[in-house]
């Protein structure tokens, strides 16, 4: 077999994987290890592949990802803290046509946004909502969020979440799942391989689902790490995410076409 | 001549966002204002112009509704009273630095707090001086008549559009609910898709083929940008107080004593001006129909003329004032009079205080 020159690899039938010209050259400006990066690139590898990059608008939170226009190379609005849903029902009403999706942190749009967030899946606005759940508030540094769950330690529950003064964590997407106008509502992981592909397909599906014109939100939670504010190394952040992020807030499809599914 | 119409001031304003071609009206009911989206719902314009009405969660909802709407481009508009404008600052001051066009109508209520749900003047400062965060200024026009309800509607798109700005239409419960006469405009076709996104290159609608992306953003995390783009805010805004002052004059040529005042207080001040002259005193209206940007340089001629002193009549405890006192500096006297909390003062009593205030005291 002829040696492979560096001129052979990087022929395009020799590459295993190209990274989508819908992310941008742009540093990301997340911490190393965290998962914020990869539902990015997922969710611009489907709209890619949905042949959507000149129909797409998507509508950037308050929070680490406050700068995902950076990365996301479609037109983009930056909302103010927890608006994003309102944003998005506005843009998709008056461009039917267009795909739009929402990209929010747990405290964008499960604390300040709440109201935005179950009034757009009540009413069924035909949009994607991604909602990245890391139990934290990463950009102010960590404090807690309406996600974290009992005894969490965070900057502002330094001795843990206590339930009884602090309140319950929320679990907004077993909530919407509830709401008449949510069609597809399900909730993923990026920390290993086969969850990233799992996460692409549920993706995938919500914005098809949008593209075949079928009413209600499709709404994709994804539990992610925030390695920095739980104060952990990367790989330690998503051995802690599996043993105790998972258990709480467990993965797979809560409502598909419409329908809830049954709990195992 | 146009259509005439007995009309009430909230509805004119509805009636004339459908005929100034608007995209998408998104309210949430508050008296004094609530017949307008409640005459929207029922004139069913979706089915006529294509028009979307949209009765949202909040106010909050609302003017990210705009932020959102206004960002593709298309003529989006709300409207409310006190209460739900205080609510709703936080989303006009992204939509100045993200420079996103849109109208919002404010039929003011009496306050602070809940207040009450009578006629006031009581939120020109919230109006004219930003009213949210940061270094930003909105144009305000000021309606005095069920009539200018329906024209500043397209007035304030003409604004919006030119100066990539949220403009502000400040009633009050009076003209808003008061029945006039009023001629309606002609009615303009919606822009087409095609058309809006040739128009604004600026706009957000999914990047068509060979075009730039757009990125809507009051974010600017390097000061020195942040610098920057407030630079350029304020040459927007120094170009507005430059060619966009608007005001009326009524009796100011003879008069040694002049009347400042907007919306329904202007209205009052007629009839005071008319009493003043029976009694043989001399008194003139100055009417701001832009209370930002305020029209100073009409203020300033009649000082140097030599006027007498002025009287700042408003619903209010005395906001508008300030803006006279500022342009008067003192040069000759500046006197405030006006009920509030509601209390809508009668022609008699701004007479009385003109005379106690500037003649006798
Ligand atoms: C009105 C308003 N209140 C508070 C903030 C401060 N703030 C910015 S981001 C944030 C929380 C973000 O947390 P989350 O949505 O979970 O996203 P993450 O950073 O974890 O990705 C807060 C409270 C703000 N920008 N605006
Ligand atoms: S602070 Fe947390 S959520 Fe934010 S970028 Fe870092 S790891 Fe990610």
């Amino acid at each position: 077999m002829p040696e492979l020159t560096l001129q052979d690899i990087i022929k395009p039938e020799n590459q295993v994987y190209v990274k989508t010209k819908l992310m941008t050259d742009n540093t990301l400006s997340y911490c190393p290890g965290c998962g914020h990066g990869t539902a990015h690139r997922l969710i611009m590898e489907v709209i890619e592949e949905l042949g959507r990059e000149n129909e797409t608008i998507g509508i950037a939170p308050v929070g680490c990802s406050v700068l995902a226009y950076e990365f996301l190379n479609v037109d983009m609005q930056e909302a103010a803290h927890g608006r994003a849903p309102a944003v998005a029902t506005a843009i998709k009403r008056l461009w039917p046509g267009k795909t739009v999706f929402s990209y929010q942190g747990d405290g964008d749009l499960a604390a300040i946004g709440t109201s935005e967030t179950i009034h757009v899946c009540n009413r069924g606005e035909q949009i994607v909502m991604i909602f990245i759940n890391n139990g934290i508030y990463g950009m102010t540094g960590g404090q807690m969020a309406p996600t974290t769950l009992p005894n969490m330690k965070t900057s502002t529950s330094p001795f843990g979440r206590e339930v009884l003064t602090m309140g319950n964590p929320l679990k907004m997407t077993e909530l919407v799942a509830q709401l008449p106008g949510t069609y597809y509502v399900t909730r993923q992981a990026v920390h290993t391989p086969s969850a990233v592909r799992k996460s692409k397909r549920a993706i995938r599906k919500a914005f098809q689902n949008q593209l075949d014109g079928i009413p209600g939100v499709s709404f994709v939670e994804i539990v992610s790490n925030c390695n920095s504010g739980w104060k952990m190394t990367p790989t330690d952040s998503n051995v802690w995410m599996e043993e105790n992020m998972f258990p709480f807030y467990e993965l797979g499809d809560l409502k598909v076409n419409g329908e809830i599914v049954p709990k195992k | 001549m146009g259509e005439l119409r007995l009309m009430k001031g909230n509805e004119a304003l509805a009636e004339a966002a459908i005929r100034a071609g608007v995209d998408g009206y998104f309210g949430y009911p508050i008296t004094p204002q609530s017949e307008v989206i409640e005459y929207l719902m029922a004139e069913k314009p979706f089915d006529r112009t294509g028009m979307i009405v949209l009765q949202a969660e909040s106010e909050v909802a609302s003017i990210n509704m705009l932020y959102g709407g206004g960002g593709t481009g298309k003529k989006v508009m709300t409207s409310s009273s006190s209460p739900g404008i205080s609510l709703m600052q936080e989303g006009l001051s992204y939509m100045a630095g993200a420079e996103i066009p849109c109208v919002v109508a404010n039929v003011v209520r009496g306050g602070p707090g809940l207040g009450d749900i009578q006629p006031a003047q009581s939120d020109y400062f919230q109006s004219v001086k930003g009213g949210g965060h940061g270094d930003y200024r909105l144009p305000v026009l000021a309606p005095a008549s069920v009539q200018e309800m329906s024209d500043f509607v397209p007035l304030s798109f003409d604004l919006a559009f030119k100066y990539r700005t949220p403009v502000l239409i400040v009633a009050d419960g009076l003209i808003g609910q008061m029945m006039e006469k009023v001629e309606l405009f002609d009615p303009v076709p919606r822009l087409t898709d095609e058309e809006v996104i040739e128009r604004y290159p600026w706009a957000t609608n999914g990047k068509p083929k060979g075009q730039e992306r757009r990125i809507l953003t009051s974010l600017h995390l390097d000061p020195y940008k942040l610098e920057k783009h407030n630079m350029l805010l304020q040459e927007k805004y120094r170009k507005l107080e430059a060619e966009e002052v608007r005001f009326e004059m009524i009796d100011c040529e003879t008069a040694d004593y002049i009347i400042i005042a907007y919306g329904s207080s202007a209205r009052i001040a007629q009839k005071s001006i008319q009493l003043a002259g029976e009694e043989g005193i001399k008194v003139g209206l100055l009417r701001p129909i832009s209370l930002w940007p305020f029209p100073k340089q009409p203020i300033d001629d009649l000082v140097k003329k030599g006027v007498k002193g002025f009287l700042a009549v408003e619903m209010s405890a005395g906001q508008m004032v300030e803006d006279v006192r500022l342009t008067v500096r003192e040069r000759t006297k500046v006197e405030h009079f006006g009920r509030y909390g509601g209390v809508i003062h009668s022609p008699e009593e701004v007479l009385e205080a003109l005379k106690n205030q500037l003649i006798g005291g």
